[in-house]
């Protein structure tokens, strides 16, 4: 057994930064992932790091703007603690390096972004995430943080309490993935989640393949609820036949959207007279699946992204990166043609339910970046805004996991006085399937002290392991196949309630297939077989609870569009949807969103841009 | 198809027999149920065929080694048809292989945009990044191999310690003495530096460079061109000092720096991030004769 203070699961960018803010409390930390930090996906983010850091500028706007760009599903406390903190730890991350464009007076440059009221994106090139996440893995080598690299975290270590308000966290259950062995990491006083992304829950996404969102599904198993689901951005802009990401930098810098008839469809189309190709990433998407569907898409399927009046010195310049992916991934030269582009999933506005220092409802469970809701971005995130809430929340949720005192949070986790049931009655089955080894209580455990809830925790992986080895059974890859596919067919930009209902049905078939799953490489050395096993049954979990939250919502807000309900339902859904596991029987139930910031209350307008 | 298949087909047989019960009936059926599969087995083999000799398909002959599986100790190449599509990456053909044909097929690889580093690999004798490497380019049949000059883990997967150790060797983060006054204030960078810089910054971690270097081969303890291009992104950094400079100087001029590069250009030309590695070792060397002379 490994034994550290602070245990951070994940070495992206939330990660890597909650692990310094710990140490820098005063804690020893060790930071477990699947992966070598360097390799994290926060490195293939492009566009930016949204922060007022001038005059003209106030974290203010920056407020009102994510507010807006929320639909008015952010929680004020968070929102604001995002927004003030983002200008430190923008500079913090210049002073530890960190290559950022720059102006001629030699200040960091900063671009315009979709939803953006001033030029606050923040930018290293079109590569502001590679360089963010190697300038914080440097300081993590400085510093001698302890990395277990390529350990693939299994499961939680928490307490069995009937009340998940009542249960502690003592630990993580790892998985050697070079070698095999199995062992706990004991955290005497936190365990941070930091494992980013669920893009694997579709086919077509910017996400990399080990974005499962596993730190999600370990936490929902073990009693946090899941926060706002159904709000998934796609993104507008990422090449057809591979999802990968091409930046909103693009649009940033003056880039425009040509449909078939060579017509410059946000505008002369009207979904955006103002902004037009800034107009916020929900509203192009949709836009671009319209122009689509109306028969004006080029070969049934994308639009153009043309950038070529830019002039090469400014491409260059600002979005090299960008040339290399359209002409390697695409066989587009964005120099000299316009790109092929459609929308794709990118990003998970909800995750592990959390509080605005990252505190999740069960005692010593912290979660920071994209897997955690805390929430900053609502039914919409704005470009620009994931990279600042990494390296802002994953510094609470680190300090305040090493014992800082950081005050009262406003924003609550779990049943307050003020949750409310939902009386949504599903047409299917959902949950737990009650077989063997996708059983209830993955979090649980008999006893009570630490150890012996890491050992109980211990000896179920070992189990899990050695059932998945030795049995025959079904390879998971034909049914993560299929759940990517009725997901990507279903739950996309569009989303209607009969085929929402299929993809639950569809969902039921893969989450029964799975009970028959095995794992056909014997091996105990690098058995990726058996990691992609393990995470497939997180991607099940993720995919129904997203589906169940997009059927219960009967409102059109933010990234959630809905063909029977066209409006944004303000009297009955300014709240969260919340899904618990409650032991295999997923519930469903709603908190109100906090509207209530330090000086001022966001009162929902009509977002129009 | 791959050579993976008429074994499988072979133990679904074996289980078939194992249950039968023994009547002269049974015995009958049992015998039939064999030809068929005998049949079924002959069948697939011939589309094997078919496949391989069909243009759109393409052949992979990939590196297989487990040292803990039986059959697989033995180091061996395993033949995989992979239908092609266009646009189609190595990356893309080894996932349909590993998918379709047989799940033990090992690999690293993450992000698919040549961003995180984790597959580069071997591939019909030069070092390269399988995401960003399409089929259409390459001579069939397509031979993919673990990096040279690294321990091999299990298949295609290297261990890459140590690599990690020698970026770890040349203090690679951010050093300075002072910081501008006020506590929003950045440092200053001309647009000039940060551009002198940015190449070096690019580098991936991949380890193609180490592998493709025969002087690493060589010698462990060359720091080596990706470890050697960390430093010179450190030292040519503005931001840091002079008297820091001086000691990043000293770490890669040691024994088993700079001095030991040969310039043949092989980490140059395989790295996936075009960063011209030859290039900053070369000025590093001239930065370092230029710190001695001043100290002569």
């Amino acid at each position: 057994m490994y034994e550290h203070d602070v245990v951070v699961v994940g070495a992206g960018g939330a990660g890597l930064r909650a692990a310094i803010a710990a140490q820098e409390a005063g804690a020893d930390v060790a930071m477990v992932s699947k992966l070598h930090p360097v390799r994290s996906h926060t490195g293939a983010a492009e566009g930016g790091i949204n922060a007022a850091l001038r005059d003209a500028d106030s974290w203010q706007d920056h407020a009102y703007d994510t507010m807006k760009g929320s639909d008015y599903l952010g929680d004020a406390p968070a929102v604001e603690a995002l927004c003030q903190e983002s200008p430190e730890e923008v500079i913090r991350l210049e002073h530890w390096g960190m290559p950022f464009s720059r102006e001629d007076d030699g200040r960091v440059s900063q671009r315009p972004f979709g939803g953006l009221s001033f030029p606050r994106t923040t930018y290293a090139g079109a590569e502001t995430g590679h360089q963010m996440l190697h300038t914080m893995y440097e300081q993590v080598v400085k510093r001698g943080i302890t990395v277990y690299d390529e350990w693939h975290v299994m499961d939680l270590a928490v307490t069995d309490e009937d009340d998940p308000a009542e249960r502690t966290c003592h630990g993580v259950v790892g998985y050697d993935i070079q070698s095999g062995e199995i062992s706990g990491f004991r955290a005497r006083d936190g365990v941070i989640l930091a494992t980013g992304g669920m893009g694997q829950v579709f086919d077509h996404t910017t996400n990399a393949v080990a974005n499962t969102g596993d730190g999600v599904a370990m936490a929902y198993r073990a009693g946090v609820p899941m926060e706002d689901m159904e709000f998934i951005q796609f993104h507008p802009t990422t090449l057809p036949s591979t999802g990968v990401l091409i930046s909103e930098g693009v649009r940033g810098e003056g880039g425009i959207l040509y449909n078939s008839e060579g017509e410059r469809f946000m505008f002369e189309h009207g979904y955006a007279n103002n902004d037009g190709e800034l107009a916020s990433r929900d509203v192009v998407s949709r836009a671009e699946l319209t122009e689509v569907n109306e028969g004006r898409g080029i070969e049934d399927e994308y639009v153009h992204l043309d950038m070529r009046h830019l002039g090469e010195e400014r491409i260059l310049d600002r979005l090299e990166n960008i040339l290399h992916l359209a002409e390697d991934f695409e066989g587009a030269d964005g120099l000299t043609e316009p790109m092929p582009v459609k929308p794709g999933q990118h990003y998970a506005m909800g995750g592990i339910e959390t509080n605005e220092f990252g505190e999740t409802v069960i005692d010593g469970l912290y979660a920071a970046g994209e897997c955690a809701c805390a929430s900053v971005h609502g039914a919409n995130r704005l470009g620009g805004n994931a990279l600042p809430e990494l390296i802002v929340f994953g510094k609470r949720a680190g300090r305040h996991a090493a014992g800082e005192e950081m005050g009262e949070a406003e924003v609550t986790t779990g049943r307050s006085s003020d949750w409310e049931p939902a009386d949504y009655e599903f047409g299917v089955e959902v949950g737990d399937t009650g077989g063997s080894g996708t059983a209830a209580a993955d979090g649980g455990a008999v006893a009570t002290d630490a150890e012996g809830v890491l050992g109980a925790a211990v000896d179920r992986a070992q189990e899990r392991v050695e059932e998945l080895l030795s049995r025959k059974g079904r390879n998971h890859a034909e049914i993560r196949s299929a759940v990517q596919e009725t997901m990507t067919d279903n739950v996309n930009v569009f989303r209607e309630e009969g085929r929402l209902e299929e993809t639950l049905a569809d969902l039921r078939e893969a989450r029964e297939a799975y009970e028959e799953v095995a794992v056909s490489d014997p091996s105990r050395t690098f058995n990726t077989d058996l990691i992609h096993t393990i995470e497939t049954r997180n991607i099940l979990d993720l995919a129904e609870a997203l589906t169940m939250g997009a059927l219960a919502r009967e409102e059109f807000r933010g990234a959630h569009w809905r063909k029977e309900h066209q409006e944004r339902k303000d009297e009955n859904w300014l709240k969260h949807t919340l899904i618990s596991w409650n032991d295999g029987e997923p519930e469903l139930w709603y908190k109100p969103v906090v509207l209530e910031g330090e000086n001022k209350t966001y009162e929902p307008k009509s977002r129009s841009y | 198809m791959s050579t993976q298949i008429p074994k499988q087909t072979e133990e679904s047989s074996e289980t078939d027999a194992e249950t039968e019960p023994a009547s002269k009936g049974d015995e009958r059926r049992a015998e039939k149920r064999r030809r068929a599969a005998e049949r079924r087995e002959q069948r697939q083999a011939e589309e094997a065929e078919k496949a391989a000799a069909d243009e759109s398909t393409v052949e992979l002959k990939v590196f297989r080694y487990d040292p803990q599986v039986e059959g697989k100790q033995e180091p061996r190449f395993d033949t995989f048809h992979v239908p092609f599509t266009k646009g189609m990456t190595v990356l893309d053909a080894l996932m349909y292989a590993r998918d379709t044909y047989d799940s033990s097929l090992t690999f690293r690889h993450s992000c698919r945009q040549a961003v995180c580093g984790s597959d580069a690999m071997f591939v019909n004798g030069g070092q390269k990044l399988a995401c960003k490497t399409q089929i259409s380019d390459l001579e069939e049949p397509v031979r993919v191999e673990p990096l040279p000059h690294a321990e091999v883990t299990k298949d295609l997967v290297v261990d890459m310690e140590h690599f990690y150790d020698q970026m770890e060797a040349v203090e690679p983060y951010f050093q300075t003495n002072e910081y501008p006054d006020g506590e929003l204030e950045e440092q200053r960078q001309d647009r000039e530096n940060r551009e002198k810089i940015k190449m070096s910054t690019r580098c991936i971690w991949c380890g193609a460079c180490m592998s493709s270097c025969n002087i690493a081969a060589g010698d462990n303890e060359y720091l080596g061109p990706a470890a050697i291009n960390k430093a010179y992104r450190f030292a040519m950094d503005e931001r840091e000092g002079e008297d820091i400079k001086q000691k990043r100087l000293e770490i890669i001029e040691q024994e088993h720096g700079v001095w030991r590069c040969q310039t043949q250009f092989s980490c140059t030309e395989v790295c996936p991030k075009d960063i011209p590695l030859t290039d900053h070792i070369q000025e590093l060397k001239r930065e370092a004769v230029k710190n001695n002379l001043k100290f002569w």
